[in-house]
């Protein structure tokens, strides 16, 4: 088969991107180390002084400590009964409003900023009310307000994550191939999203793990709960269970960013941050010249 | 050989087709209105197999509301369009069997050069092993097998196009939509990809509605060209007689460049214009009654260098074998001329110059602004 395009055309176009530009490589000022020393000694300070109090016997402690298996048991329950719901839920809607009702974004943002602005005490004599019968005073309920309460975290960072592809061009071109919407959400939509739904999961599971009052004023016992109860029995352990949980999140959003990261390099995608996808990435693709 | 091109055809990519068996898009009295805004109007256009033809007008005249109707991204208040015959309306975009090629950048970018190419394959079930060779075939095709592996990003705009364009071409559409394709492309990635476009489209047979606002374009590598303006069809012709024989003054003035000087009407089917008497295309028209305008070509007029002349040279652009000169008339006229750059040496700004029309081109006629 005879190839047309001449081989002249091909030397005269330069790939979009090949490799790091040296220029980017950084150079560490002074005030940049200074910077750094500040908040190492901000946040290490009272960690340090944490692991000091607690002291390391305490930390084998915790493990065997009574109810602690049960209660993180129970927040991990509670952060994959939210992070399911949260996605199942809030891929397919700000995909639908990115397309189909771009008009209403501001609104979509509005109503998912709720839950930050609504006092905890609230939303939960709203949601018992409303709950029906079955629900109520099982952890399941406990789950369904992780999901309103990470709502504003999942859709931003989603949102962000639409934002820095041409989604609708991409879903046309899928259309036209022959997928229909559920391959074309599948194999097209959600494999660029990747990055948006970690950081959505990360944040979602943060909160989960984290949250102290929704789970207390239902009367759960979750990891939170469970720390703030043994406090008074025994300081030390209650603190080391702390830093193991801050450790524990620390990992989890590391491992997010380096995975995400890794995939944006190779797929050339956007590059992740917590709460929003970058876009400079396309952008950049975008605006050069051949 | 049948016209359709339905999945799970093994066979290769050449000569699969052999000429003129492609399908021919019809599409009847379709109007689309958003809001108060008509963007098509009454819209009739037949592309006979194999055809390629191009819809050209400016922006907002309802040549991309067109091609979207015909992918089926959007819908038609009326009217209908159909594929050899079979009314497409109900059909979903994703049944339609289309090759579309989009203005900006659509390859998945989680997906190879290669998988990009075979992902219509994939959506009809081809197994891998005959969706890679396929797939191989045509970035074979529009010259890319080495860039098989990489992903988009790594891609330049016009490596991305004719990855774009392989893929459309992978599932051998019945018909095939491009959406201005060239336009996000630089000058000369443009005209080699549209001339690669062109001959792929001529050696496949597929019948291909193209959509662009660049008149160059569209009269360069079209059968035929549908000038639009307003959600309606001006004309559709050739491009020589898109040119030459322009059917509405918005035709004329739209498609290359075009002089209006003022004239007088003399005799029957004659005018007068820079003091020579032209005879008028199709004879005098009735419904121009008062004054009237000569419509010339830049090739239609002359121009000598001469003290005391009609006009007087205000700006020269040199085109490589031509060069075109601006002169300004008496009466606030300015008009184009076009002279081979060889005998232009001496046409200066602020020269004197004597402008006159050539004789015995018929010439068109409108009314005076």
């Amino acid at each position: 088969m005879a190839t047309i395009a001449s081989a002249e055309q091909a030397d005269t176009e330069v790939p979009a991107k090949a490799g790091r530009p040296p220029g980017r490589r950084r150079r560490w000022a002074a005030w940049r180390w200074a910077v750094l020393l500040i908040a190492a000694v901000f946040f290490g300070i009272p960690l340090y002084s944490g692991l000091k109090f607690a002291g390391f016997k305490a930390f084998t402690q915790v493990i065997g400590y009574q109810q602690f298996g049960s209660a993180f048991a129970l927040s991990l329950r509670l952060a994959l009964i939210a992070t399911v719901l949260t996605l199942v839920l809030m891929v397919p809607t700000s995909v639908y409003v990115h397309l189909r009702l771009p008009r209403t974004r501001r609104f979509m943002e509005a109503i998912t900023i709720l839950p930050i602005v609504i006092p905890p005490i609230v939303l939960i004599i709203g949601v018992l009310k409303a709950a029906p019968g079955f629900l109520i005073a099982t952890p399941n309920l406990l789950g369904l307000e992780y999901v309103i309460l990470s709502m504003p975290f999942a859709y931003r960072s989603l949102d962000a994550g639409l934002r820095s592809f041409d989604v609708r061009t991409l879903v046309e071109a899928s259309n036209s191939l022959g997928a229909g919407w559920p391959t074309t959400l599948w194999r097209v939509v959600i494999p660029n999203l990747r990055t948006a739904i970690m950081s959505a999961t990360v944040l979602t599971v943060a909160l989960v793990l984290g949250e102290y009052t929704m789970a207390s004023l239902d009367n759960f016992q979750t990891f939170p709960v469970w720390i703030v109860n043994f406090e008074q029995n025994s300081g030390p352990v209650s603190v080391a269970a702390s830093l193991l949980a801050l450790f524990v999140t620390w990992l989890l959003l590391m491992l997010i960013v380096t995975v995400g990261s890794r995939s944006a390099r190779k797929h050339g995608g956007a590059q992740v941050t917590l709460f929003s996808v970058g876009i400079q990435q396309v952008s950049r693709t975008r605006g050069e010249s051949e | 050989m049948t016209t359709n091109m339905a999945a799970g055809t093994q066979a290769g990519v050449t000569g699969r087709r052999a000429e003129g068996a492609g399908t021919t898009l019809r599409m009847r009295a379709v109007s689309r209105s958003f809001g108060a805004v008509r963007a098509l109007d009454n819209l009739s256009l037949e592309v006979a197999p194999g055809e390629l033809v191009a819809l050209l007008g400016p922006s907002g005249c309802g040549k991309t509301t067109a091609l979207r109707i015909v992918a089926g991204f959007e819908y038609a208040d009326s009217g209908t369009v159909t594929v050899d015959g079979k009314d497409i309306s109900p059909v979903p975009a994703a049944k339609r069997d289309m090759g579309m090629v989009f203005q900006s950048y659509s390859l998945f970018p989680n997906m190879t050069a290669q998988d990009n190419v075979g992902f219509g394959l994939r959506m009809r079930k081809q197994s891998a092993s005959s969706r890679s060779k396929r797939a191989a075939e045509l970035l074979d095709m529009v010259g890319l097998s080495a860039q098989a592996r990489q992903y988009p990003h790594q891609l330049s705009g016009g490596q991305q196009q004719r990855v774009a364009l392989a893929r459309a071409l992978a599932i051998e559409p019945s018909v095939l939509l491009l959406d201005e394709p060239l336009s996000a492309l630089d000058a000369k990635v443009r005209l080699q990809l549209r001339e690669q476009i062109r001959s792929l489209q001529q050696r496949l047979g597929t019948t291909t509605l193209f959509v662009t606002h660049d008149q160059e374009e569209a009269l360069s590598i079209s059968d035929r060209v549908g000038v639009m303006k307003d959600g309606r069809l001006e004309q559709i012709a050739t491009p020589a007689e898109l040119y030459e024989r322009p059917a509405t003054t918005f035709v004329a003035e739209f498609v290359g460049t075009m002089n209006r000087i003022p004239g007088s009407y003399q005799g029957m089917d004659g005018v007068m214009v820079l003091g020579s008497v032209v005879p008028v295309h199709g004879g005098r028209p009735d419904d121009l009654a008062g004054e009237i305008d000569v419509l010339v070509r830049p090739e239609g007029l002359t121009i000598q260098a001469t003290p005391g002349g009609n006009g007087i040279v205000t700006e020269r652009t040199f085109l490589g074998s031509l060069t075109r000169i601006t002169v300004l008339l008496s009466g606030d006229v300015s008009v184009k001329v076009d002279k081979t750059s060889a005998a232009a040496t001496d046409l200066v700004p602020g020269a004197s110059v004597q402008v006159g029309v050539v004789g015995g081109e018929p010439v068109g006629v409108t009314a005076r602004h």
